[in-house]
């Protein structure tokens, strides 16, 4: 039976479908090949499966690889793979953990719709004013407002760890202590001390997409990316009617070409909102992987909400409890005859810590600086 | 000392039967992982999440292949100190107390006899690999994903060589390398740099049949219906959008309960009186409790 080689080749159709496989596991699967044996298609799975793959999210991915090289049609059918490696297109697809869509970032832009407008003034010195509303910008001036964000600096505020570190204050390191002073004969000479290491809290960003924030949406994104850059833990999540990770996206490119992408990916973009559903969602699915340290959560959206206000305030109030801080960014915020009269906004303003705009360049630079000096509480 | 190396079982049956030995139902697909762990000495990386059996296959597998299990586990901040070794400072300082007291003070010769074995603290990485072992043992590093980076980057080299050193005493470097479990609840991403050095398996919720071939096997005391009751409830639950999903611990606590209880079947009332042992979240339990357990109920009971 010819093996190796169609192990060899399903390695890389794997590899092409973009699941990491290590060289050196490659070289295990084919020992472990033999070891097992290759008569049970199951095993068969299960060996490849343990040493080729070591991510959940691309379990889904290698079982639909496995089902197309290795279609069982008789008994020794192994070394017939179905399709070759110029074949391989129905695959190369990636998928997020939580999301249904199929997202693909590495791809090349295509298409001629709005990104094409920011590219051409990419290069542009449009004066942007910091005060004009986004939703009012042209596209060369969201281009430039883009560049901006991705320039500032953000420091959501400070965290303890339970590493500790040696340093000139806090309290005696005993184990130090006596280590130092073991080797003078047990006379205290030096005394060591040691904090607690403190790192940056972690930020959790909750972006609505549904139609009322249209003219906001893309430009949170870009800021979402600048976030992402300069802050090393971001959660990024999109919702409308449901909730989508999108952190791996936002992180992997500069922004708005992943934001086109996903606006025609995501096919709820621009629908209607359920933000309680969503919330529930992240607190059931996400919470547990993302909401550690103590993060900041933000939360951009408008409040048009058609969903359950009570269910709002429920998974709110649960999403406070686990975050250090709760900031509810309301781009209508910005107008001066705005009220927070919306149900939905209505069953949220009980739970939050900072209600702010987030409809011009100022009241995103005021939330870098709120969130750099203001106080975070316990956790 | 003699040694008596670890013997592998000779196939994935022969392991099946092993684990079986030891009342853990590992069907194929986590069977092979392990096998494979174990013939390519390399470590299992088991992903899940809470209450699926991960802990359980380091003690079963220890259990089977008749050696020790040492476990490790991992929390935000765990050091060298706590992973490895550690000096017994304060057992040095009385010895050299005693010392002064004999008044016979030979600085190089207290700093040698001070820095042996003897005040040694060996943690579980380094009991691990000690050379005196008789067998290579299990070393389960438990909930990995509790731990942060730095921590992580120090396994990820002790794994490569299964070698520690210790200043004052040399290298000390297993003669067999340990079975290694890491177990993560996938609280977070573990770096892929540890994960591709092993061999990766990832345990969902076991099916009906599996949990109740688990549930009949750890609790003899309930009858045929009631482990069938039990399961199919606790089945149906863990669809119900829950933020906390029953594992199988709970599953068997309850049926261990409703044995204490003297039942026979489940009804609303007794589901009721310990929805406590299945769900641990308040909010859970006040959604469930009511109408929503006698839906699930005659879903499980059908």
């Amino acid at each position: 039976m010819n093996l190796v080689p169609n192990l060899l080749l399903f390695g890389r159709v794997l590899r092409a479908a973009g699941v990491h496989v290590h060289r050196e596991r490659m070289v295990d699967a084919i020992q472990a090949t033999e070891w097992v044996g290759v008569k049970s298609r199951a095993d068969l799975r299960a060996t490849l499966c343990a040493l080729l793959v070591h991510r959940h999210e691309d379990l889904p991915l290698f079982n639909e690889a496995f089902d197309l090289f290795f279609r069982a049609h008789g008994s020794s059918e192994l070394d017939m793979p179905l399709f070759s490696l110029g074949e391989r297109a129905r695959v190369v697809t990636r998928r997020d953990a939580g999301a249904p869509h199929r997202l693909d970032v590495e791809e090349p832009e295509s298409d001629a719709d709005a990104s094409a407008a920011f590219a051409l003034g990419a290069y542009s010195t449009v004066e942007v004013s910091r005060t004009k509303d986004f939703a009012d910008f042209t596209a060369a001036e969201l281009e430039e407002a883009r560049r901006l964000l991705l320039r500032l600096r953000w420091e959501p505020g400070i965290r303890r760890t339970r590493r500790w570190q040696r340093s000139l204050r806090g309290d005696i390191d005993m184990a130090a202590l006596l280590r130092k002073n073991v080797m003078r004969g047990g006379e205290l000479i030096e005394l060591p001390r040691r904090v607690r290491r403190e790192a940056p809290r972690p930020i959790v960003l909750l972006a609505d997409v549904s139609g009322s924030m249209d003219r906001y949406s893309r430009m949170l994104l870009s800021f979402a990316s600048g976030l992402t850059r300069s802050a090393r833990h971001v959660e990024s999540f999109v919702f409308a009617t449901r909730l989508t990770r999108v952190s791996r996206y936002v992180a992997a490119t500069g922004g708005h070409r992943v934001v086109s992408r996903m606006v025609r990916e995501l096919h709820d973009w621009g629908g209607g909102t359920r933000i309680g559903e969503a919330l529930r969602t992240f607190n059931t699915t996400w919470a547990r992987r993302v909401m550690r340290h103590g993060p900041v959560v933000l939360i951009v959206s408008d409040g048009w909400d058609r969903g359950d206000p009570e269910l709002l305030g429920r998974e709110l109030a649960r999403l406070r409890r686990r975050c250090s801080r709760l900031v509810w960014l309301n781009p209508l915020l910005g107008s001066a005859s705005y009220e927070p009269l919306t149900r939905g906004m209505q069953a949220a303003l009980g739970h939050i810590d900072d209600f702010m705009p987030a409809h011009n360049l100022k009241s995103i630079e005021d939330l870098a600086r709120q969130l750099r000096h203001g106080n975070t509480q316990h956790l | 000392m003699s040694r008596a190396p670890l013997s592998i079982p000779a196939s994935v049956d022969a392991l099946q039967d092993a684990l079986g030995g030891e009342r853990y139902v590992a069907e194929r697909g986590l069977a092979v992982p392990i096998y494979l762990a174990l013939r390519l000495r390399r470590p299992l990386f088991l992903e899940g999440e809470a209450g699926v059996g991960k802990t359980e296959v380091a003690k079963v597998l220890a259990a089977a292949l008749k050696t020790t299990l040492i476990r490790l586990q991992c929390y935000e901040g765990l050091d060298v100190n706590q992973a490895v070794y550690e000096w017994n400072y304060p057992r040095q300082l009385l010895e050299i107390r005693m010392i002064e007291v004999a008044a016979d003070l030979d600085r190089a010769a207290v700093t040698r006899e001070l820095f042996t074995e003897a005040f040694l603290i060996k943690r579980p990485l380094l009991r691990a690999i000690e050379e005196t072992r008789e067998r290579a043992p299990v070393l389960l590093i438990d909930e990995i994903d509790r731990a942060d980076e730095e921590f992580e980057g120090y396994l990820l080299e002790f794994l490569s060589d299964f070698q520690v050193t210790i200043p004052e005493l040399g290298t000390i470097r297993a003669a067999e390398p340990p079975i290694v479990i890491v177990t993560s609840n996938r609280t977070r991403e573990v770096h892929d740099a540890l994960k591709r050095r092993c061999v990766y398996s990832w345990i969902p919720y076991p099916s009906f049949e599996k949990e109740l071939r688990i549930v009949s096997s750890k609790v003899p005391g309930a009858s045929e219906r009631l482990a069938r009751q039990v399961t199919a409830f606790v089945q149906e639950l863990r669809t119900a959008d829950l933020y906390k999903a029953a594992g199988i611990s709970e599953t068997l606590d309850w049926a261990a309960a409703l044995v204490a209880l003297d039942r026979d079947v489940i009804d609303a009332d007794v589901v009721h009186e310990t929805l406590g042992i299945l769900l641990k979240n308040q909010e859970d339990i006040d959604s469930v409790r009511g109408e929503r357990v006698s839906t699930i109920l005659a879903r499980a009971l059908t």
